[in-house]
Order: C-alpha cells, then structure tokens, then sequence
C-alpha cells in the first residue's frame, strides 16, 4: 500500500478550524454541527415513511417544524463537508478507495463502526449535540452541559479504551 | 436561501479542515484513546480555544455580541449520560458524526458504516422517545455558562480556561518531545 501523505500541522489546523467556527458564530449566531443532520434525516425519512410514529414522538417533530428537514441548514452544512473533505483529501493524494482497493478494513472494524456509531446516536441525541455541535462549539461559549459532555466523553474513551484494543493494533 | 449557501460554504472550511488534520482517519482518532496520537485533542483544544478568545475579543472589540450567540442548553444527567455512551461509541468507531463523513468523502467505507450507525442511533430515540422523554428533559439548567456558574466574570473564566487548556498542549508537546 502506498503511504499517505503526512496531515497538515493540527495546531496550527485547529486555528483554522476554530476560525471556521469564529465566522460560523458571526454570520448565524450558532455553532458548527453535525448529529442534528443525521436527525433531520432520519425525520425526514421517517415522515415519509410512517407520518403516524413521527407525530408520536416529540423528537421527529422537532426537527420537522421548521420546513423540509432535507433542507434544514444542518444538512446543507453537511452537504458542504462531505464536498470540503473529499476536495482536501483528493488535492492532497489522500482518498483511499476502499471499496474497491484491498485495503478494505476488517468485517470486525466495520461492525464495531456501525455499533460505535449508533451508540454515538443514542449519546448525541440525549445530550443534544455531538463533539462539533456540543463538544466544540457549546465548549467555545463555555456553556456547562459542553462541559459535562466534553469531559464524560473522554473519560468513558479512556476507560473503555483498553477493553476494545484488539480493534486498534 | 442565502443562509444556506452559508451553511454550504462554512461545511466546505469545516470538511476541509477536519481532513487537513487527518481526522477522517479512524486508527488516528482511536490512537488518542491510547495515547498514541495526540491529534484529537491538539485540534480540538486549539480550535476550542481559537473560537473561544474570538467570541471574547470579538464581544470587547465591538464586532460581535457574545450575548446574541446560541448558548447550547444544560441538562445535567442526560449530557453526563450521553457523553458516556457517545465516548464507548467514539472508541468503537474511531470517528464522531461529523469526521464519519469526512471518511467516507476520503474514500473510507468506515465512515459509511459508522454513518449507517449514526442514522440507526438517532431513528432508536425518536422511535423510542415517548419512553424516555422523561429522562430527556430532567435536570435542565437553561443556557448555563461557566461564568453563570462560578459568579466569576467573563474574563476571567476566558482566562483560566486558556492556562488550563494552553498547559494541556505543552504537557502534550513535553511528552511527544521525551519520546
């Protein structure tokens, strides 16, 4: 396999970030996100699908009462990252095609990603928000539940983290 | 529709950023779980703080109101609890919902697969929701603010918050230079 070539210096692509995040608080008034988009989503499919369970439940109505949830400004900022990073990663030699190329990770990993990911899910929509949403932009405004987040993530990382090293060699 | 081309083109900074950094790479983002790669949280605490002094000497400069800015809400126990699940998940993973994407656009079907999860999770709560909408909405704080908290003044706690994250980086920096 060809080596990757080396990521930008993260302090110095922090800034950067966190400059993106500055402009983001400067032009809407709120943070950068991204949990809430997969929320949109998943309310948009279910109102397609069965009006009756998203009337039920206080949650699907809440990403549905501003317009179409497929074009809430959440999604659309996803839209532009998925756009952004596959720009970055291809200018810089970076996209790994691992659907087609051998280099494809473990059945194992894969369903550990798709187990992780519904855990995060499940966290980010009880806490409202994720590592970009709540983590991030709510720790920049030194909200609390930020904080807390902040704080409970890391800490459930590092003690997990052990358990589950045969994922990570 | 000018907001959303806002949002299209604050997503593009924000995706190339994430992937400048290498976050789309999921064994970088469990390294520092390991202490093996410090990427995370040198990203992280450096964007945190990049913001954070903007917001603050935006505000004293007169060129933005930190006041009229969304202050994400608190609530106590269900960000405790969703913090700890969505660590458990993180470490299964190696990304969070917004570097999953920046893997798939990289080319990683990881971050197809931890995308999937991510739809699966959020579609569980609101399926699940009037059961646990109770637990949802217990121990609400409002826009609670460190400074709200502590009674200290804004400044102050902008202050203490940079030594602290500042001291962070240069530990990090001190332990990757003894290596």
């Amino acid at each position: 396999m060809r080596p990757l070539r080396q990521y930008a210096e993260p302090h110095a692509t922090g800034v950067c970030l966190g400059l993106v995040l500055l402009a983001c608080f400067a032009l809407t008034g709120q943070g950068l996100g991204a949990s809430g988009a997969f929320a949109s989503v998943a309310s948009g499919v279910v109102v397609a699908v069965s009006p009756e369970t998203a009337v039920h439940s206080a949650y699907f109505r809440s990403y549905l009462q501003d317009g179409s949830p497929w074009t809430a400004w959440l999604v659309v900022e996803i839209m532009g990252v998925l756009v952004g990073a596959a720009a970055s990663a291809a200018l810089a030699g970076r996209t790994r095609l691992t659907f087609v190329r051998a280099v494809r990770p473990s059945g194992g990993r894969l369903f550990a990603g798709v187990g992780g990911g519904m855990l995060m899910g499940v966290g980010a929509a009880l806490a409202r928000g994720c590592t970009s949403g709540l983590a991030l932009s709510g720790g920049a405004l030194l909200s609390v539940g930020a904080w807390i987040f902040m704080v409970a993530l890391f800490l459930a990382g590092f003690l997990v983290a052990p358990l589950v090293r045969r994922l990570w060699p | 529709m000018n907001d959303l081309l806002i949002a299209g083109g604050i997503g593009v900074a924000f995706g190339w950023a994430l992937e400048r950094a290498g976050l789309g790479d999921p064994p970088k983002l469990a390294g520092q779980f390991y202490l093996r790669d410090f990427t995370v949280l040198k990203v992280m605490l450096s964007a945190m703080l990049t913001a954070m002094l903007g917001v603050f000497w935006g505000g004293r400069l007169g060129m933005l109101d930190p006041g009229a800015l969304y202050v994400p809400e608190t609530y106590l126990l269900p960000q405790l609890v969703g913090g700890l699940v969505f660590g458990l998940g993180f470490v299964l993973s190696g990304l969070c919902p917004g570097t999953s994407c920046v893997a798939l656009a990289s080319g990683r079907i990881e971050g197809a697969a931890t995308m999937l999860g991510l739809f699966a999770g959020v579609l569980l709560v609101g399926v699940a929701f009037p059961a646990i909408e109770p637990f949802y909405r217990s121990t609400p704080h409002g826009a609670l603010t460190l400074q709200r908290l502590t009674g200290l003044p804004y400044g102050v706690v902008v202050a203490l918050v940079t030594v602290v994250a500042v001291s962070m980086l240069a530990w990090i920096a001190k332990r990757e230079a003894a290596r």
